[in-house]
């Protein structure tokens, strides 16, 4: 039959023809797919007006030395703790590579403002919140699994990986911050 | 396709008229009624039916509450007390699925731990069981994020501790619980997403149990001898034995749940559950609803995962593996136990084991309800704490399918088979 021998005749390039439209369809049709399947996916990532609710501004005035406040940042509590000397010098004076989490309390706070924690009161195990001034170093204790952090939010025993996390946050004045 | 013992033969005209063009009446007639069954088969046998039976009774009364739920953070939990006190029968609608999910739990257990006693997972149906491993997985999605729609304390820290796990995988972590939050902690985007997956999960399940019970009737039911049926008098037919024995059990079960329904309907649940989600305050102790507890005692079990002082896997990861393990090995089951024989009752030290599998099964769901560092058994001034008594137990589990199966299927003695099921059923009157 001559369909046949032309087939034939032709194989190599056309062949090779085949090949490039097959790939090209078949990567096509990949990014088409991926493109399709993006905006299913990232729909459920933060939507804008939740990322937009990101910073708050927080009078630290009416906290005395020696208490902490628990604010509301982005859905999870925030400590803001006014540390007495005593509280400082029990965090500075524990030597810092023996953490599990090394970082110094010089690290954890702002240089001037020391007195001041600001520490995200999300436990780094599972997402508990930690109770202050509980626990074996007086700092906070994570009542799900049993972490215990220390004056600096730092932690000393339990499951927990890391210290509490410290959030972006500046000092607009000595008595006011601004978190995020 | 086992053949129907007898051919559909429809009298009605209109029944006649239809079947041709849609043979869906020949397809029921070859499944319910003239299906051939194993005349040997037992009351272990009826819990796929009851677990059916439970399907359509979360479906129908998961409908109907949506009718009446909001799934919003402020108003979910006010909705659901809606439900309670408002709602025509509300009360009795929201019981019975909260209960019913919970009985839907206790069936299908005792579903797979009658499929593993009697090695239903065994060729020629490996692709039967992994079908009901898929519903199971499915399920406890399903009832996870349930949990999470009344918006009580409990769902609220049941949502954060579930979905933090995955915050324990290497890279990614952290993107993916952004990702299933929608947002910087769990909350309304959360809790919108869960409702619209409550929602469609369960259709998704009925779609499975259809592929589930097509693939069980390719070869038909395994029975408790374990032996292939011989002939047709080794069978009755689905109809009216099982259709009267699963209508009994149907019954019994009903009895027991009512009684749960009416007189103690928040036995199962928790307390705290009854209090409005609050992000600010975690409650003292929190725990998932009971029927996850034995996988959340392997996920605690497990420690970091060191080499010469190197951690090489932290305890949170290390946990999270332990108990997908946990769950995935069950896909492998049928490869584990190369054993020829398939029911227990002839493989005696697989039936002891077996045994010790269940009370192990049910200590690791004791583990998962206590504090680990608390102590369990007093011995003198300490004793031992439930950490190191979940730890024993999650060293049985994965034993008994990585270990203790795979040798038994090579050493272990087994029992004479009897010839077939009928002769077996006579012999056992003979002696009677
Ligand atoms: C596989 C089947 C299902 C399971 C295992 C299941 C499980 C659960 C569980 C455990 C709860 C929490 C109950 C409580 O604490 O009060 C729940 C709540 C709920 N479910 Fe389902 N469910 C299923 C099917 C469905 C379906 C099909 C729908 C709707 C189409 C639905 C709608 C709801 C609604 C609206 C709630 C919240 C009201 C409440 O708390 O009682 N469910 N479900
Ligand atoms: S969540 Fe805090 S110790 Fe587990």
């Amino acid at each position: 039959m001559s369909t046949m021998e032309q087939t034939t005749e032709h194989e190599e390039t056309g062949a090779r023809r085949r090949d490039f439209l097959f790939v090209a369809a078949g990567g096509f049709g990949v990014v088409a797919a991926g493109a399709a399947v993006w905006p299913l996916v990232d729909q459920m990532n933060p939507s804008a007006d939740v990322l937009a609710l990101s910073s708050i501004e927080v009078d630290l005035a009416p906290i005395a030395v020696g208490q902490a406040i628990k604010v509301k940042w982005r859905g999870k509590p925030v400590y803001i703790r006014r540390r007495t000397p005593a509280e400082i010098a029990a965090a500075r004076d524990f030597p810092t590579a023996d953490l599990p989490d090394a970082q110094s309390d010089e690290e954890r706070v702002k240089a001037g403002h020391d007195e001041w924690l600001v520490v995200i009161g999300v436990c780094t195990h599972l997402g508990c919140i930690p109770i202050d001034y509980q626990g074996d170093y007086d700092g906070w204790y994570c009542p799900c699994h049993g972490s215990h952090y220390d004056t600096s939010g730092r932690i000393r025993k339990g499951p927990a990986p890391k210290n509490l996390a410290v959030p972006e946050y500046t000092f607009i004045n000595d008595f006011r911050i601004k978190i995020g | 396709m086992t053949a129907p013992s007898r051919p559909f033969e429809p009298k009605n005209g209109f029944v006649k008229w239809f079947d041709q063009q849609l043979p869906i009446f020949t397809l029921l007639h070859g499944a319910l009624v003239a299906y051939p069954t194993p005349k040997n088969l037992n009351y272990w046998w009826s819990f796929g039916f009851l677990a059916g039976i439970l399907l359509f009774v979360q479906i129908i009364t998961g409908v109907v509450l949506a009718m009446h739920y909001t799934p919003h953070a402020l108003m979910a939990f006010d909705s659901v007390e809606h439900i309670m006190r408002d709602v025509n029968y509300g009360w009795l609608l929201r019981y019975v699925h909260s209960n019913g999910a919970a009985f839907f739990f206790i069936v299908v257990y005792i579903h797979m731990f009658r499929g593993l006693y009697y090695g239903s997972y065994k060729g020629p149906r490996e692709v039967l069981w992994m079908l009901g491993l898929v519903i199971f997985l499915l399920m406890m999605a399903t009832a996870f994020m349930g949990y999470v729609l009344p918006w009580g304390q409990m769902s609220f820290w049941a949502a954060t501790v579930i979905t933090n796990l995955f915050g324990a995988i290497p890279l990614v972590g952290d993107a993916i619980v952004s990702l299933l939050w929608g947002g910087f902690a769990v909350d309304n985007p959360t809790l919108n997403r869960f409702f619209s997956l409550h929602y469609v999960l369960p259709f998704v399940i009925f779609g499975v149990v259809i592929l589930h019970i097509w693939a069980l009737h390719i070869p038909g039911s395994n029975n408790p001898l374990g032996i292939d049926v011989k002939g047709p008098q080794d069978q009755v037919d689905f109809h009216p034995y099982h259709v009267v024995k699963d209508t009994f059990m149907t019954s019994v079960m009903a009895i027991i749940f009512f009684a749960f329904v009416f007189y103690a309907p928040n036995y199962m649940g928790h307390p705290d559950n009854y209090i409005p989600a609050d992000p600010m305050v975690t409650p003292a102790h929190i725990v998932p609803d009971w029927y996850f507890l034995p996988f959340y005692a392997i996920l605690r079990s497990v420690p970091d995962v060191t080499i010469f002082g190197f951690t090489l896997i932290e305890a949170k990861l290390a946990g999270i593996m332990a108990m997908a393990a946990s769950l995935l090995l069950l896909f492998a089951l049928p490869w584990l136990d190369r054993s020829p024989v398939r029911s227990g009752t002839f493989r005696p030290i697989f039936k002891l084991l077996f045994w010790v599998l269940v009370v192990d099964v049910v200590i690791l769901g004791i583990v998962g309800a206590k504090v680990p560092d608390d102590i369990a058994i007093t011995i003198g001034e300490g004793g031992i704490s439930w950490l190191i008594v979940g730890q024993l137990t999650t060293i049985y589990y994965f034993g008994f399918f990585l270990v203790a199966l795979p040798l038994l299927a090579k050493f272990e003695k087994t029992k004479p088979l009897p010839e077939s099921i009928s002769e077996a059923i006579l012999s056992r009157n003979a002696k009677a």
